[in-house]
């Protein structure tokens, strides 16, 4: 074969294993918003489960999972953001820094459940919070914070150094210059981590079954120390552990949870493309 | 950033602290849940020597706690499901980032991240309602969760990873090279496997590695599609049948022990196990890219 007909031939098999790996990505969405079109209703989204989460609706557990959310970003973000600044401005290159990027890597590789028996073992019992909205947070910003700081280290470094140096020139102090104009500079590029990381958080189901998961809850959390149901908890919990459940619930479940992380999803690449057109340097 | 800092105020000293504070933190973290699992986890071998947890009956019931059978389950799904990811990964990221034209390329990205971002619950939904029953009809078992349907969904879900980071990599060999191999002749297919890929190795691998430590500790999609059987794996038709993961283990079962009993530091100490596997594997992965940091060949 001349060396022009193998190269023909390889190319066709990298084409197709290339559709063979997205085409599946397509089909899931597909087959998920199909099937869970029908069983959302204005009902389905505001109303409580009812006869043991067999009919009503899934208002708590989209409450549940918001406030999830809300109570991570309340942690991770600040905490993520301190450190990428911390990180990409101030940090010398030496071995503590070293030790951090480590301790960055890891922390991203360690497995979700294991940060739910963390959190377990430190929120929940060792600091008496219970199985609790905050316990539930502060699990998720824990896994959450590593995300974070490396997305938004990534942008406060693709600012070019000549802001800094310009400001320092000017008088400005260094604060001054991260505060005025490297992080409003950077803000695009750090949104979109934040984003990213809090839409990860949002779809756990392993940290939260010992922190918060309520298995099941027809009523809101009163206080942040009430447990709450939650999406990706709830779609585990009907799809494994009740009997004869009607599929449309299940779907409908299904894909309100991949609607929402989806349109996350879309905001983040929505900043990126716009702001990166926009830029000027 | 240089030293020539005028003299800071007494608020940028204070704000300089507090990001400190945040940037150190992450150390405090990894070595916070290291000492809590160790403490949580390390007593129950006072309770069950080494050996016996090392056995091959996993009945916490009846006082059994041989963890071999979910060591080997999870060893188990993971190869397989990285034996299927990787050749898939690599082509993909090489036709992202070596063949396709810009328009494919901007339809595939974000497909991918698109994969990454899908939560592991509904992949599992997914396995158990789509896949599940495809694997019972089309091979005979007689359920449809075996070790093969768990390995499937993590090799998909551990793809994103595999194809971002290689294509990185293959993204930082210089055009240089790959000019240098055209202009002796070299088609653009020997090219990418004798120039291209082997000067992206030590990415590579990282990528390798990163898939294989998503894969091991992934919970929720195992869980809901392997079947949970606590079976020694060692038959040959064991990828056909249900099996059972250390990450599936301590999920199903933490829910319902006491506290400080000893299947609970059971489950903290396979934790411990997790926990040390994955930051072997991290520690890998991290090594290959600080070190090529150091040559200065990345950017």
């Amino acid at each position: 074969m001349s060396r022009q007909a193998i190269q023909r031939l390889g190319f066709a098999v990298l084409t197709i294993v290339a559709v063979l790996v997205v085409a599946p990505i397509f089909l899931v969405v597909a087959v998920v918003v199909f099937r869970g079109l029908q069983g959302i209703s204005w009902e389905f989204l505001t109303a409580m489960p009812r006869d043991g989460m067999k009919a009503g609706g899934i208002f708590p557990a989209i409450v549940g999972t918001l406030l999830l959310t809300s109570g991570t970003a309340l942690v991770a973000v600040p905490m993520g953001l301190g450190g990428a600044i911390y990180l990409s401005e101030y940090a010398h290159d030496n071995w503590l820094t070293r030790a951090v990027r480590l301790a960055l890597v890891n922390l991203a590789g360690i497995p979700s459940i294991v940060y739910g028996l963390f959190g377990l073992g430190l929120f929940v019992l060792f600091l008496r919070l219970g199985t609790s909205v905050v316990a539930g947070s502060l699990t998720l910003a824990m896994m959450t914070i590593p995300v974070i700081i490396s997305t938004a280290e990534e942008a406060l470094r693709a600012v070019p150094t000549e802001f800094r140096t310009v400001n320092l020139s000017l008088g400005g102090s260094r604060w001054q210059g991260i505060r005025r104009i490297v992080l409003p500079q950077a803000l695009p590029g750090i949104t979109t981590g934040i984003i990213l990381g809090l839409l990860r958080a949002a779809g756990e189901t392993a940290p939260i079954l010992f922190t918060v998961a309520a298995f099941y809850m027809p009523q809101l959390p009163r206080s942040p120390l009430d447990q709450t149901m939650a999406l990706p908890y709830h779609l585990y919990v009907i799809s494994t552990q009740v009997p004869n459940m009607p599929g449309t619930i299940q779907y409908g479940t299904a894909l309100v949870l991949l609607a929402l992380v989806l349109s996350m999803n879309i905001l983040a690449s929505v900043i990126r493309t716009y702001f990166r057109r926009r830029r000027q340097w | 950033m240089g030293k020539n800092k005028p003299a800071a105020s007494r608020a940028d000293r204070a704000v300089e602290a507090l990001l400190r504070v945040a940037g150190l933190s992450t150390i405090g973290m990894v070595v916070l849940i290291f000492v809590f699992l160790l403490q949580q986890g390390l007593p129950v071998f006072f309770r069950v020597p080494l050996r016996d947890f090392l056995g091959t009956r996993w009945y916490p019931t009846e006082g059994y706690y041989g963890a071999l059978p979910l060591i080997l389950g999870s060893l188990l799904v993971t190869v397989v499901a990285v034996v299927v990811a990787v050749p898939l990964g690599i082509c993909t990221a090489v036709f992202v980032r070596e063949l396709a034209p810009g328009w494919v390329r901007e339809l595939l990205k974000p497909a991918i991240e698109v994969l990454a971002g899908i939560p592991s619950v509904v992949l599992g939904f997914l396995g158990m309602t789509v896949i599940a029953p495809w694997v019972r009809t089309t091979l005979g078992a007689p359920t449809g969760l075996t070790a093969l349907t768990g390995a499937v969904i993590l090799a998909y879900m551990a793809l994103p990873t595999i194809i971002s980071v290689a294509e990185d990599a293959l993204d930082a060999v210089p055009k240089s090279l790959r000019d240098a191999s055209l202009a002796m002749g070299a088609t653009r297919w020997q090219t990418i496997w004798k120039v291209t890929v082997p000067a992206a190795r030590s990415g590579i691998v990282t990528a390798i590695m990163l898939g294989m430590g998503r894969a091991i500790g992934e919970t929720m999609a195992v869980m809901m599609v392997t079947g949970n059987a606590a079976r020694m794996p060692l038959t040959a038709d064991s990828l056909f049948r249900p099996v059972r993961t250390i990450t599936a283990t301590i999920a199903a079962e933490m829910g319902e022990v006491a506290n400080g009993s000893t299947h609970y530091q059971a489950l903290f100490a396979l934790g411990i196990l997790l926990f040390l596997v994955t930051f072997l594997i991290n520690l890998t992965a991290a090594s290959a890219i600080f070190a090529k940091r150091r040559q200065g060949g990345l950017r």
